[in-house]
């Protein structure tokens, strides 16, 4: 990579207690700015780990993290439920010192990224699971950060609220510029989003696999990204 | 059949069923493609997912209004049923109307307005010192570990004492005072309050915390914005069994601590009514005292709970 990375990790390792299993395992990763990167792996593998790692939220046990603050996204939306959608985004512009008279010009301008400007003023529980994950993902741009963390994001979806979900975040992406990491169980959906797709093994987690996306025949690349990850998984049967 | 390249099955539901099989490919038309990705396409699919919560209809609200008075109407009936098939004293048990005679004497010569408004004004002015007390000893506790695992027990402990328990001490440290009586409020609501607002913060998903932490929120900004808004509902629900103690100290305490510079207020007036051996003027104070605590919950606290619990969806319509 000629450029420096936007977040870099090296020989990174995770464990919860001093004498716990290791969760993480010498995990070396390299992110470009601007690169979408999906972390695959079963469940167990360390990826949620990683992310929080990433996040601040936990502190690694060696090794070492360089990453920007990062925005992060999470399976369920985590919207508050007192706040309409529109106080969401404004929530997260206030802690990021936005001044109160532009909050909600640039909340509406956010929502009308992800097309929710009709329901501005509803608040979460009056919204779709879609249309939270939607808001969530307005408030993580909201923070206006350069990284996104994702964490299975919508996993609690339907497949057709998903796959709009995800020519809405490629979108997003496209505009925005914005370096991600998202994780996913979901082969197809690391090949269809990612740039590069990461093959993590469970306990512990290490990165066992790397593909480029660019230039692949799609299909071919998820079968045979599927064939590696339930190699992986059988090596757990024993 | 065969000649045709369409073929019709008969499905389960009855509706006909097209076998694509029989049908060369073709690719599937679009007939917008550019709203493909677009506002439209996500519209439509909000519009499907959301689902519209049908108004509570008027005649469910006038049953759900009607249901408690009928059932205060049938306690009346077996009550006047017993008083004239078994004739108890008078003295003893007096009818329904002998009793709303008396009320009705205590309100035309303005004694029961005086006694409500004294013990009204004794209880609300209790309540909100209550509130002005235990709010900042709560958030104390909820922000401290240290604090919470030294002084929680005793909260717990004297929310489970009763605080009549209080009464003798207090006459013995304040007289027959008005101070006697707000200390037993204080005790008895203090401890519910405090209670409240602490298992409020408990119930707080961790995940808020988390996306308080990753959205930049310092810790005084996250117990500011995130966690107190949060614990809002517990510590409602804190506030309303909070009052609750406090009618019910103060209930107590003025019938036991009578006289001296005590103002006279409903639990004298009970009091002077068992002296008197007046039973109609008992029971007339038992009903006024009961039905201040049903007015002050239907008019107060349930409305806000309620209110607060919509806003969140946590109360799904119709339940109340």
């Amino acid at each position: 990579m000629s450029e420096a990375p936007c977040i870099a990790i090296k020989q990174l390792s995770k464990r919860f207690s001093p004498l716990g299993p290791l969760v993480l395992d010498s995990v070396d990763l390299d992110v470009a700015p601007g690169e979408f990167v999906t972390l695959l792996g079963a469940s167990g593998c360390g990826k949620s780990t990683m992310l929080n790692l990433i996040a601040g939220l936990e502190r690694p046990t060696s090794g070492s993290i360089s990453a920007p603050k990062v925005a992060f996204m999470f399976q369920d939306a985590s919207l508050f439920p007192w706040l309409s959608a529109q106080r969401n985004v404004e929530l997260a512009l206030e802690l990021r010192g936005v001044p109160r008279l532009r909050r909600s010009i640039e909340a509406a301008r956010l929502l009308d990224v992800v097309h929710l400007t009709d329901a501005a003023h509803k608040k979460p529980h009056e919204l779709s699971g879609g249309m939270r994950q939607r808001v969530a993902l307005a408030r993580s741009l909201a923070q206006d950060r350069e990284a996104l963390l994702m964490d299975e994001p919508f996993a609690a979806l339907d497949a057709i609220t998903r796959d709009l979900l995800h020519e809405e975040l490629l979108r997003v992406w496209r505009e925005t510029g914005r370096t991600i990491i998202f994780i996913t169980h979901n082969v197809r959906e690391a090949v269809l989003l990612g740039q590069r797709v990461l093959l993590m093994s469970s306990r512990p987690g290490r990165v066992v696999g790397e593909w480029s996306t660019t230039g692949q025949d799609a299909a071919a690349l998820t079968t045979h990204i599927t064939a590696e990850l339930r190699k992986e998984i059988r090596r757990h049967a024993s | 059949m065969q000649a045709e390249t369409r073929t019709t099955v008969p499905s389960t539901s009855g509706a006909p069923v097209t076998d694509l099989r029989a049908q060369p490919p073709t690719p599937i038309p679009d007939p917008d493609p550019g709203a493909h990705t677009g506002r439209e396409l996500d519209a439509g699919l909000d519009a499907l997912q959301q689902q519209a919560v049908p108004p509570i209809g008027w005649s469910s609200r006038v049953a759900k209004a009607l249901l408690p008075l009928a059932a205060v109407g049938a306690v009346i009936y077996v009550w006047q049923m017993y008083v004239w098939l078994v004739r108890p004293r008078p003295d003893v048990l007096p009818g329904p109307a002998e009793v709303l005679g008396t009320l009705r004497d205590l309100l035309a010569d303005g004694q029961a307005q005086a006694v409500i408004l004294t013990s009204l004004e004794r209880g609300f002015a209790g309540f909100a010192i209550a509130v002005l007390i235990a709010t900042p000893i709560g958030l104390l506790l909820v922000q401290s570990r240290f604090l919470r695992g030294a002084f929680g027990p005793i909260i717990s402990g004297l929310q489970v004492l009763p605080s009549v328990a209080w009464v003798p001490a207090a006459i013995i440290w304040f007289g027959l005072s008005d101070a006697t009586v707000y200390f037993v409020v204080l005790m008895g609501a203090v401890p519910s309050i405090v209670n409240g607002l602490i298992s409020g913060v408990d119930q707080v998903p961790d995940q808020y915390r988390r996306v308080g932490h990753v959205l930049g929120a310092g810790r005084w900004v996250l117990v500011l914005k995130i966690v107190l808004p949060a614990a809002l509902p517990g510590y409602v629900a804190g506030l309303k069994q909070g009052w609750a103690f406090s009618w019910r100290s103060l209930m107590a305490a003025e019938i036991i601590a009578t006289g001296g510079a005590l103002g006279f207020g409903l639990g004298g007036l009970l009091e002077q009514g068992r002296v008197l051996s007046d039973m109609a003027v008992v029971m007339a104070a038992v009903l006024i005292i009961l039905s201040i605590g049903v007015v002050v919950e239907l008019l107060l606290f349930g409305p806000l709970e309620r209110r607060l619990l919509r806003r969140r969806g946590l109360l799904v319509a119709g339940t109340s």
